[in-house]
């Protein structure tokens, strides 16, 4: 038996705990507390093994990855393992020297959050009074540092009028690359469905703002677009265990953050089995890998090799059925589920907020 | 756009902060590491940018290789140069 191709990218969610709630949080709804996180240690074998494996990219992520002590030391790890660093931080933990700190220990690039280009914007959806302040100042510190600096923007029926700001405000940042990602709509997003999901107007805007920016240069703008408008999914992660190995903050190994959803599996940790083991045997990373496990209308499609049938939680979420097509696709049988969810998503003030 | 003669013989080019240059010992593949990417470079690529060290001008690096692989100078300029102006003008490399 030939072994699947090893993992490009590592997701290390070192942590839940955050200082902010965002209502579209990509934690499970179920969040891990403190005391199940991994130590240090676990963390070093968890980069050691995935460098060995043939992980290239280490993205530190949380919750806030910033509240754990040792991430000056796990980054540096990660530069003595030859593993680019990538920081995914909200920023508001962030002041000089933690950054100097990190600086030195050889991290390459920081994806730094931004909720909106509003004061009120921003802490309606982050919850945190002051954020917005303590973000632009970081931003200003990791400028001056020299670090590269991708701004990221998640937008939804709120904000999505505002991204021409969100532009502004990142070449004045001066940020090399910003990214718009719409909300996914997995677990606490799904939960706030129906407040965030933009209307297609609103969509068509979005899409007019992103083009005309790339058309001015000078600014590298990555856009995550909102599946639920498509009529062909997203190739989820790049196809199931294929190029993506996320670690939870108690050292769960998934194929993707939202994977914990998935019934009937055990989901394999790395205190019980080597990563490299749980890459290539788990049941979990064996259950959609490929096009073996797909259904019609995806088995006989020309695209499967494409969008490997779109995503496995999104079709559990609207179907019931993990296995099914992802329901974004036209040719699925629960397309209108999709198209019903654009139709009733309406101004609704109630946010459900991330908490333990 | 830039002009492709912005890269000359007598440039002196580095990799920007954030991009470098790797062999990737499981695939056994060169790549360049990137802002939330990677990209794979194959052919003469990964000889010519091993020798970028922010000191060696390109002609330098021009003659290195022509004497290394004993092929005619102005073979080797072309794919430099091209090479060279193409990630420089993707902000991968700079002077």
């Amino acid at each position: 038996m030939t072994l699947p191709s090893p993992p490009m990218s590592l997701l290390a969610e070192l942590t839940h705990r955050c200082p902010l709630s965002c209502p579209y949080c990509s934690n499970p709804l179920e969040l891990e507390r403190k005391a199940a996180e991994l130590d240090t240690a676990g963390w070093r074998s968890v980069l050691e093994q995935a460098a060995e494996l043939g992980v290239l990219q280490v993205h530190f992520s949380g919750g806030e990855p910033m509240a754990r002590p040792d991430l000056v030391e796990l980054v540096a790890l990660a530069r003595d393992l030859n593993l680019y660093s990538n920081l995914i931080t909200s920023g508001v933990l962030l002041d000089e020297a933690k950054l100097e700190a990190l600086d030195k220990a050889g991290l390459d690039h920081i994806q730094l959050s931004f909720q909106d280009v509003t004061e009120a914007g921003a802490e309606r959806i982050g919850g945190l009074k002051g954020a917005q302040a303590r973000k632009i100042e970081a931003a200003r510190l990791i400028r001056a540092s020299g670090i590269p600096m991708t701004l990221n923007f998640v937008v939804h029926r709120e904000n999505v009028a505002r991204i021409p700001e969100m532009f502004a405000l990142a070449r004045e940042l001066g940020a090399g690359r910003v990214e718009i990602a719409h909300t996914q709509y997995y677990g606490w997003g799904l939960k706030n469905r129906d407040a965030l999901l933009p209307s297609r107007e609103q969509l068509q805007e979005a899409t007019r703002a992103v083009e005309a920016e790339r058309a001015k240069g000078g600014l590298s703008v990555d856009y995550v677009t909102p599946d639920y408008h498509a009529d062909r999914p997203k190739p989820c992660m790049g196809g199931w265990g294929q190029r993506f190995v996320n670690v939870t903050p108690s050292g769960r190994v998934l194929p993707c953050h939202a994977a914990e959803i998935i019934p009937d599996v055990a989901f394999p940790n790395v205190q019980d089995g080597t990563l490299s083991d749980i890459w290539n045997c788990s049941p979990l990373f064996n259950m959609f890998r490929g096009t073996d496990w797909m259904p019609e209308p995806c088995r006989s499609c020309e695209r499967k090799e494409q969008d490997w049938g779109g995503c496995r939680c999104q079709a559990l979420a609207l179907t019931g059925n993990a296995a099914n097509t992802d329901p974004v696709c036209s040719l699925s049988p629960f397309h209108d589920r999709v198209e019903k969810a654009v139709e009733e998503a309406s101004e609704k003030p109630e946010l459900v907020y991330r908490r333990f | 756009m830039m002009d492709q003669s912005c890269v000359a013989e007598e440039s002196v080019l580095s990799f920007a902060r954030g991009h470098r240059l790797q062999h990737d010992r499981v695939r056994d593949l060169w790549i360049v590491q990137a802002p939330e990417k990677a990209f794979v470079i194959e052919g003469s690529a990964p000889h010519i940018l091993r020798l970028l060290d922010g000191e060696r001008s390109v002609g330098d690096i021009i003659q290195q290789l022509a004497n290394e692989f004993s092929a005619p100078r102005e073979v080797i300029a072309k794919d430099v140069l091209a090479l060279l102006s193409e990630l420089t003008e993707k902000n991968v490399l700079h002077t």
